[in-house]
């Protein structure tokens, strides 16, 4: 099964040789290898959106007429094939402004609607930015939040999560895919801990949806955060999948007409919905197919560097991690000056040195990376449109672009006469 | 977002290298922290006149740290021991058009450049001073 469409050419990937892209006086676009950040639009979802902008253009809330009735037709549509991508019923399924929304709704609109019986809320030190500081306004709120720690390879332990759990604790989230770090949390086993102890069980999926299998029965999920534009749909859409069996009840956090339920107003955009729901229908076609894929071109792309470079540390779990993800320490070289020689290449840092805090990743510091190695560490992000042309390409860039960092470094310079760089005392500034 | 004399430092650093840090007439600087995201170590290597005849660089960190590490060496060569002391990291931080939030690069380099210093005094019995972070 093809992916990718002869009409688009991300990152160049359809030429032969990348190497040799484009022309003299053209500017070359560099490949592009952050899949966890965003994914470019697949061209078949662009294609079912195009018509509900112009002509169907209808508010999908219109009762009266046609052009109502047409676009509220597009929208359940939509509506189900999201749902059927996670096993859910299309009536659990509210849309939202993407994961965002969707994360603070599920966090904040459960935590308000049961405060009066429960107020403890269970999550993760590794959570996505977006699930972390909702947590932190709720404790401001009152609530009170545990943040389970994890262990070296990323993943949760189940023990520390069932310690965690008291009679006042109303809910459970724990991501479903880490988005710097790529690795799968025991979803079923999370799942079946919460059942038992009558918590409700938030996953975000932001990072899963449409790339590995959930079953939102199976797994005990009673509220998913899924995002649009990180499985090939557009930006600006997303959804939150909310059980009706058992019931979830939810204090919404935008108020108006009563859309959704009453759980979210405000007229649908339908032709983001439409490219949500076709991205979600392609996904559950080839998500098999496209994994496979990927865990090939990673596993090339690992293998090749691995077998090339000493001292490059994988960050998380190999097995448990999804198959477009890798997240790699390259010891003694500095991130931002490694992102400075591989410019023809996105890629993402795992430290923030452009910001003046020099904060390195607080996930990867989450899992005992020393700090000094979590400032060398590359987010590389295979998608859809990644060729194995490209992936070879980049993997040559950067362990050419190591090599010659690590003869400039004193660190390795160090490391190589058997000095400890622990056992130095280095001034701080 | 990076300067063109950045990029060149970067893509063509002069005097990448090491000196024998036992040699007598070698001073070496070792500066910053791992854990910071930026070590410099800077060498200088002084004739019998007293003034710095080599000097090598090798730079753990972004590329302006390395183009700071790496223009250093060329600005001290010829000097004497003084005359690159006086070596501001503002001359620094101008020359190679540094963002603000890339200041502390041209800092660290001026540090080298006297850490090295201090450390070829000391080798010769001159002005005692502690060393920031020696090996």
């Amino acid at each position: 099964m093809t992916m990718s469409s002869p009409a688009l050419n991300v990152g160049n990937g359809s030429s032969a040789a990348p190497a040799g892209r484009a022309g003299a006086n053209e500017p070359k676009k560099p490949i592009y290898l952050d899949y966890q950040a965003t994914t470019p639009m697949d061209p078949r979802v662009l294609d079912a959106m195009l018509p509900y902008f112009v002509e169907k253009f209808g508010n999908p809330h219109s009762r009266n007429h046609a052009y109502g009735w047409e676009a509220e037709e597009a929208v359940e549509k939509a509506r189900k094939q999201v749902a059927d991508l996670i096993g859910a019923d299309e009536r659990e399924i509210i849309f939202t402004s993407g994961a965002t929304e969707s994360n603070n709704l599920a966090l904040t609109g459960v935590a308000r609607f049961y405060k009066d019986r429960k107020n403890h809320i269970v999550t993760v030190v590794t959570e996505h930015k977006c699930v972390l500081d909702t947590c932190r306004h709720l404790e401001m709120e009152g609530f009170e939040v545990t943040y389970l720690p994890v262990r070296q390879n990323g993943l949760i332990d189940l023990d520390v999560l069932k310690q965690a759990i008291t009679p006042k604790t109303v809910m459970v989230s724990v991501m479903a895919v880490n988005n710097e770090i790529g690795v799968i949390q025991p979803l079923e086993e999370i799942g079946h801990i919460c059942r038992e102890h009558g918590v409700f069980f938030h996953t975000d999926a932001a990072q899963a949806f449409g790339k590995i299998p959930l079953d939102v029965n199976r797994m005990n999920i009673d509220l998913m955060s899924i995002s649009g534009h990180k499985i090939y749909g557009p930006k600006g859409i997303g959804a939150l999948f909310v059980r009706r069996k058992p019931r979830v009840r939810l204090v919404p956090l935008i108020h108006g007409g009563g859309q959704e339920r009453g759980f979210r107003s405000g007229t649908l955009p339908t032709p983001l919905c439409v490219g949500l729901g076709e991205a979600a229908a392609i996904a559950k076609r080839e998500m098999t197919a496209e994994a496979e894929r990927l865990k090939k071109l990673r596993d090339r792309f690992y293998e090749r560097i691995m077998s090339r470079l000493p001292e490059v540390y994988l960050n998380g779990d190999l097995e448990n991690r999804i198959p477009g993800n890798l997240n790699l320490s390259f010891a003694y070289v500095e991130g931002e000056g490694l992102m400075m020689g591989i410019k023809d290449l996105s890629v993402s840092s795992g430290s923030a040195c452009t910001s003046a805090s020099l904060e390195p990743s607080y996930v990867l510091r989450a899992l005992g990376v020393d700090e000094e190695l979590a400032h060398t560490s590359l987010r590389i992000g295979f998608g859809r449109f990644t060729t194995e042309a490209e992936v070879d390409y980049a993997a040559d860039r950067i362990i050419e672009a190591v090599q010659k960092l690590r003869e400039m470094s004193p660190l390795w310079e160090l490391a190589q006469e058997g000095i400890d760089l622990k056992s130095i005392q280095w001034a701080a500034h | 977002m990076y300067s063109d004399k950045v990029i060149d430092h970067y893509e063509n650093p002069r005097n990448v290298g090491s000196l024998d840090k036992n040699d007598p007439n070698v001073g070496t600087g070792l500066v910053g922290a791992p854990a910071c995201g930026d070590v410099m170590k800077l060498q200088i290597k002084v004739g019998p006149n007293g003034v710095i005849e080599d000097a090598k660089f090798k730079t753990f960190g972004c590329g302006s740290a390395i183009a700071s590490s790496s223009l250093v060496t060329e600005w001290v060569k010829g000097k004497t021991l003084e005359e690159a002391a006086a070596i501001k990291n503002t001359d620094i931080a101008q020359h190679l058009a540094l963002p603000p939030v890339k200041i502390h690069c041209s800092v660290l380099a001026e540090d080298a450049i006297k850490a090295a210093i201090e450390d070829y005094r000391r080798k010769h019995g001159g002005q005692q001073a502690p060393a920031k972070a020696q090996a």
